[in-house]
């Protein structure tokens, strides 16, 4: 978990990712955030999110990301 | 021969009255409703007393919207020009803008104004408050050349100041005219525009498809999170040219998302411009769509919009850099030395691209200094005199005599698709009180920008606050390196080159 709030706060170090949970339905993420996030979330935890993972749910927090990071390492 | 750029909006409008031109979310417009609002607000802008001016700046309040180009028609037919003004920017910087612009009016045309703008003209208000005066359009008309200016980008400035860029109708026309013969443009396009209107991607759209008597369709911002939903979009709209940045592109590609939808859009043309296109995202877009026309664009803003092309044949080696190709017809390029003396003309030998040509801009707005030294005399020529825009691209030719991208000569950047000069963040961190002095390098391998400063506390949050008010967010850095002291050359300059190391380990 502490992995993820580096990258994610390397790509915005604005936001507080500890406590926010309505990311994107806040608009507070934009899609080239996602994608600087998504490709150095696959890079160091060596997984492959993919299109279908792109849901508004699984990006609102920290904490929605890091679950779908540990299930798709668990696949 | 076509003078002004709205003769395109008078011709298309003529020839195609019911067609749609222009859609989004919330509504569409066919060309007679566009051209009928557009010289509504011609009147209504000119009757509130912009008849007193011309060639002067309005600020166009921009949004996602179709509101938004009809706005910029409707201050053309006044004989001035439009600027677009993102209001998502911090306040401090639309300051600035406005300090150096001074517009003469300012119209809102986002859909949902939320706090009004103080002095602003409502976009609703000054589309349907006039009856249209043909004869007072037709006055204006008739004192206009084709050198006038067209519109106004606001880019980054080295020195902390926005430079407003400032392109001419004979530009817009030129370009629209290179892009027809080029690439074979008809009736049958439909647009989906991404690029935001502050930025001249989005020139393309608005101008091609109005000469051309086509369609644009603005695909709102949120489906560039989600991939899936934009190409469906793509497919519902029947959208069949992309004339985008090459970071949208990637969003597509960088999530296989062709692999989520049942049906692929039906595109003709995929243009893409602002970085460069990674191979590998170009050949998954290749795969999956082999029948579009694919182009590399490229150019500064001062060229309006773009100098060269390449039409990419079929999937491309991973391992060698995509050309940024030829020049467009009428359009001058070359590669010149150092000093911008000497052109360089042998395959390998690296230069600076400096453009020139009918799409010259006509300089920076209010800002002698900045476009005396971006604009420069053509070494070629010393009889008469002739410009040429030094680009800062650094680029050499291939064996095949197209021209690649090699790096920059200064300290600007392109990162998440967009035009940074280093220093205008260097000069926001240095306002900081608790910061002495800072410098920002670029890792291009990750794409991320880094930022050396010299303080005695360690507050990225604090920095990052003050950040904020004065910069919009691509141009903060990503990464922070506090030093004691921060390592000095013997000009007693920031070492750079041992920070750029720094990044390396």
């Amino acid at each position: 978990m502490e992995e993820l709030l580096r990258i994610m706060s390397e790509v915005r170090p604005d936001i507080d990712f500890e406590t926010e949970d309505k990311l994107i339905d806040n608009e507070m993420l934009d899609s080239l955030d996602i994608v600087a996030i998504v490709t150095d979330v696959n890079d160091e935890f060596d997984i492959e999110i993919n299109v279908n993972d792109l849901l508004p749910e699984n990006f609102n927090s920290a904490k929605a990301l890091y679950e779908l990071i540990q299930k798709l390492q668990y696949e | 021969m076509i003078r002004n750029a709205l003769e395109y909006l008078e011709i298309s409008a003529k020839k195609y009255p019911d067609k749609i031109a222009l859609e989004d979310e919330h509504e569409k417009l066919t060309y007679t409703e566009y051209i009928t609002k557009a010289k509504t607000i011609g009147t209504y802008l000119l009757k509130r007393g912009l008849d007193k001016y011309s060639n002067k700046p309005v600020a166009v309040i921009i949004d996602r919207n179709i509101r938004s180009i009809v706005a910029f028609m409707g201050v053309l037919y006044t004989g001035n020009f439009y600027v677009p003004i993102d209001y998502t920017l911090p306040a401090e910087r639309i300051q600035l803008i406005y300090d150096t612009l001074d517009p003469i009016a300012v119209i809102d045309a986002r859909t949902d104004t939320g706090k009004a703008v103080e002095g602003a003209i409502d976009f609703t208000e000054a589309s349907s408050g006039a009856d249209i005066d043909e004869e007072l359009l037709k006055k204006v008309r008739s004192e206009a050349i084709d050198t006038d200016p067209i519109y106004g980008i606001f880019t980054s400035g080295s020195t902390g100041v926005p430079k407003g860029v400032v392109i001419c109708h004979r530009g817009v026309i030129d370009m629209v005219e290179a892009f027809g013969e080029t690439f074979g443009f008809d009736d049958g396009m439909v647009h989906a525009n991404q690029a935001p209107f502050d930025f001249d991607v989005s020139v393309k759209d608005i101008y091609n498809a109005m000469k051309n008597g086509g369609s644009i369709v603005v695909v709102p911002k949120r489906l560039f999170l989600m991939p899936k939903l934009l190409l469906e979009f793509l497919v519902k709209y029947k959208a069949n040219t992309i004339i985008w940045a090459v970071s949208a592109l990637r969003i597509v590609s960088d999530f296989k998302a062709f692999g989520a939808v049942e049906e692929k859009p039906d595109m003709r043309y995929i243009m893409f411009s602002g970085e460069v296109m990674p191979i590998k995202a170009l050949n998954y877009w290749m795969d999956n769509l082999p029948d579009p026309m694919y182009v590399n664009l490229y150019g500064p803003t001062e060229i309006t919009c773009n100098c060269t092309y390449c039409i990419i044949e079929g999937k491309q080696n991973e391992l060698k850099a995509l050309p940024i190709g030829k020049a467009f017809v009428n359009t001058k390029v070359v590669l010149l030395d150092e000093k911008r003396e000497k052109a360089v003309t042998k395959p390998g030998d690296v230069g600076e691209v400096c453009v020139g040509g009918a799409g010259l801009a006509l300089g920076y707005w209010n800002n002698p200094e900045k476009t005396k030294e971006a604009f420069f005399q053509n070494p070629d020529i010393t009889e008469h005199p002739s410009l040429l825009y030094g680009t800062g691209d650094m680029a050499y030719y291939n064996e095949d005599g197209n021209l690649v991208f090699a790096a920059r000569r200064d300290f600007q950047i392109k990162h998440m698709g967009h035009r940074i000069e280093l220093g205008e963040i260097e000069v926001a961190l240095n306002a900081i009180p608790f910061i002495d002095t800072s410098c920002c390098l670029y890792d291009e391998e990750r794409s991320k920008i880094v930022c050396f400063y010299q303080s005695e506390s360690d507050d990225t949050k604090a920095i990052i606050k003050f950040l904020s008010d004065k910069l919009p967010k691509y141009m903060w850095p990503n990464i922070f390196k506090r030093y004691d002291r921060l390592p000095m050359n013997k000009n007693s300059k920031i070492d750079r080159v041992k920070l750029k190391e720094e990044i390396r380990k």
